[in-house]
């Protein structure tokens, strides 16, 4: 009676959450394994492995690959890095510190497509550009950053959008340290690099796990950026698997091969999280 | 005394109501362009003429109206009752019996159509979508720096040729581009000119056999000037650049010579918007081998799909939207020069068209020359000058233009883009079914 009566309070909620959850993954598990294009509209043949064949086989595959995962611990290793700094920075009061915070957290409010739009035609546009002007003003010729460095802009967009997160993240973690055990650090004649070394960054590291593990489900999903800016080109640089699923699903319009992809996404996204997991749990064991 | 006055509000609210729940309201789907814009606005008149009928408008930009609809469609979701759609899709859809024909009343004089336009859109005789917009491509370029050379630009000059005038009014120090071009990848953009140039070549998309043929040496000759042309006489950043982008420059003065889609013409011959509006003069495409599918074919249809919950209010907003009479509205409303053009052969004979169109003949005349049935110099299976009437044209279409966009900055060469272009087109076309 005393177990029985939360399980069964619990269960509707539990319910809805297993309904909104596995019942589409297990619709895109069915769609993976027949053949179903909008464009060609009849019975749903069964069509084994053909579709994991073909999502595997396009050219876009391999530098796809590379491109999501040079994407991803890219803009996590920026993230992290910058947002530690900053948050460093920030975590003595100054005048004017609840401004300052809040400019620093609202790029992640801002959102992706707009944010994507922003860069493209305001900072990176080589005749109209924020970054042109800078570069007339120093008399060099400004560098057409989508068409030359597509992928190196995509970094940068998303970099920027997610460097608030990283940063509030380490700023609220540095706000629970020991104020204690720093002054006495600092009485102790440890000066800041070692006062870094030994209390700061060791503090850090369970906030760096967090960013790390959030980081890794959002950034396999950056869609908007590449969307509005390059299309997934010039050729295949910018082009990621998440992308190439969208170009299947609403592009050629089948089903069938988009299921496979965002299946084996979701394998990705589990080995990934499966490694990470691993190696933070060993620093949290510590 | 207060309980009157809300009773009275209530019952007038609940009076008009009814009445809104009284008229049938269409759901157009269209896209953001300035004819669609116009009509928008004048369809005042068309509710006006039909009160039971209230239009509502759903704008989208190209691509994601294309998405749209097509989800729609294929999942009967019966969201619109009408669409604009291009001439791409409209042969694809009416074979799959997802359109409904259209139905000319008594007035509409559906033989005062273009001959190519009709074509392009009817199915076996029957007409599925109804034009109101319709261009064709055409060289347009700077008479005054032309003249300045020393030289000249006959219709159909051979592309080398082009290439030479483009070399001697080429001045990017007084920041003249001796040629803009489309650069930004996708079906409807960069590679609507290229596969014109590769048609002018004597090229075709797929052989009878549907064999893709980007590796064929029409390709190669095009795809080669094409890059040559832009990196030698072009501006800089083609590669993001589409219609709207060239246009800006054009009015500014920065290109001397520009093809690409008809209605240009009219932008930059207006004074209010271009600068060298004064200085523009036209030619035919060029052509090297084939003028068959020099200068491609392009329309915006009006359609009704099957899933439409009022046909018949749809068939009523058709006739009058693309009607002789609509014309006639639009230029006593917004005059002469913002009429959509492209679609009937009245349009071009009325005389005060031509006064203010100085651009009417050459367009008339690309439109003429464009067949959509009969698109290039050899047999072609499919239908489409610069498109393939085929589902799987969007996909390989968009594949090819990032690799030849990929060409253009240099990042491969010409060969590796069109045998990557051809891998990608080989394997649409070989999951689709074609080569059993």
């Amino acid at each position: 009676m005393n177990r029985l009566m939360p399980r069964t309070l619990l269960t509707p909620a539990v319910l809805a959450i297993a309904i909104i959850s596995i019942v589409p993954l297990l619709i895109t598990l069915s769609y993976a394994f027949v053949k179903f294009s909008l464009l060609a509209p009849g019975e749903h043949a069964f069509h084994a492995l053909e579709n994991f064949h073909f999502f595997f086989s396009d050219g876009a595959f391999l530098p796809a690959l590379q491109n999501t995962f040079v994407l991803m611990f890219s803009v996590m290793f920026i993230t992290v890095l910058c947002g530690a700094a900053l948050a460093l920075l920030i975590n003595e009061a100054f005048p004017g510190r609840t401004i300052v915070r809040i400019m620093l957290i609202s790029p992640f409010l801002i959102m992706p497509a707009v944010n994507a739009l922003m860069w493209k035609n305001m900072l990176l546009n080589p005749i109209y550009g924020l970054f042109a002007q800078v570069s007339h003003l120093f008399g060099l010729t400004p560098v057409d950053w989508l068409s030359q460095y597509p992928l190196l802009s995509i970094i940068m967009m998303v970099s920027w959008q997610w460097l608030p997160f990283a940063c509030l993240i380490f700023m609220t973690a540095l706000q629970s340290m020991d104020r204690e055990q720093l002054e006495a650090a600092g009485m102790d004649g440890a000066n800041y690099g070692q006062k870094l070394r030994y209390l700061y960054i060791p503090h850090l590291g369970r906030a760096v796990s967090v960013v790390l593990m959030i980081e890794m489900i959002f950034l396999l999903s950056v869609f908007a950026e590449i969307f509005t800016t390059t299309g997934g080109g010039p050729g295949f640089e910018t082009t990621t698997i998440t992308f190439m699923i969208y170009q299947q699903a609403l592009q050629s319009y089948d089903i069938g091969a988009a299921s496979a992809g965002a299946l084996f996404a979701v394998l990705l996204a589990n080995i990934a999280a499966f490694f990470l997991m691993r190696v933070i749990g060993r620093n949290l064991a510590k | 005394m207060k309980r009157l006055v809300v009773g009275a509000v209530c019952a007038g609210l609940v009076c008009a109501g009814n009445a809104a729940f009284g008229a049938t309201e269409l759901v157009i789907a269209t896209v953001n362009n300035g004819h669609m814009i116009e009509m928008q606005k004048l369809g005042k008149f068309f509710e006006q003429a039909n009160p039971d009928i209230k239009l509502k408008w759903v704008t989208l930009e190209e691509g994601v109206l294309r998405q749209r609809m097509t989800t729609d469609i294929a999942t009967k979701g019966g969201q619109f009752d009408l669409m604009t759609i291009g001439i791409y899709e409209t042969p694809i859809w009416a074979k799959r019996g997802w359109l409904l024909p259209v139905k000319p009343d008594a007035a509409y004089d559906i033989d005062d159509l273009l001959p190519t336009i009709r074509e392009g859109l009817s199915q076996n005789g029957v007409l599925y979508a109804a034009p109101f917009y319709g261009e064709s491509s055409m060289i347009m370029y700077r008479a005054d720096l032309v003249k300045k050379a020393g030289t000249s630009i006959p219709d159909r000059p051979t592309w080398d040729y082009l290439r030479d005038v483009a070399a001697k009014i080429h001045d990017p120090a007084k920041g003249v581009y001796g040629i803009c071009l489309r650069g930004k990848p996708g079906w409807g953009d960069n590679m609507a000119l290229v596969t014109t140039m590769a048609n002018s070549y004597g090229g075709q998309l797929f052989d009878m056999k549907w064999q893709p043929q980007f590796t064929s040496k029409p390709w190669k000759d095009a795809v080669t000037m094409y890059v040559d042309l832009m990196k030698r006489y072009g501006p800089p950043g083609s590669s993001s650049n589409s219609f709207n982008e060239v246009l800006a420059m054009f009015n500014e003065g920065k290109c001397g010579i520009w093809i690409d889609a008809t209605i240009a013409a009219s932008f930059i011959s207006d004074p209010k918007q271009s600068k060298v509006a004064d200085k523009v003069a036209f030619a035919q495409s060029p052509a090297a081998g084939s003028e068959r599918g020099a200068n491609w074919l392009w329309s915006w249809a009006l359609a009704i799909p099957k899933s439409s919950k009022h046909p018949d209010a749809a068939q009523k907003f058709i006739n009058w939207s693309t009607s002789k009479e609509y014309v006639k509205l639009v230029a006593k409303e917004a005059g002469w020069a913002n009429v959509p053009t492209g679609t009937r052969k009245s349009t071009y004979a009325n005389p005060e068209f031509i006064k203010v169109a100085k651009f009417a003949a050459a367009e008339g005349a690309a439109i003429a020359t464009a067949d959509p049935r009969k698109p290039t110099l050899k047999p072609s299976p499919y239908v489409g000058v610069q498109y393939a009437a085929i589902p799987e044209f969007q996909t390989i279409g968009v594949a090819a233009g990032q690799q030849i966009t990929s060409a253009l900055l240099g990042k491969s060469t010409v060969d590796q883009a069109l045998s990557m272009a051809q891998q990608a087109a080989e394997r649409e076309m070989r999951k689709a079914g074609y080569y059993k």
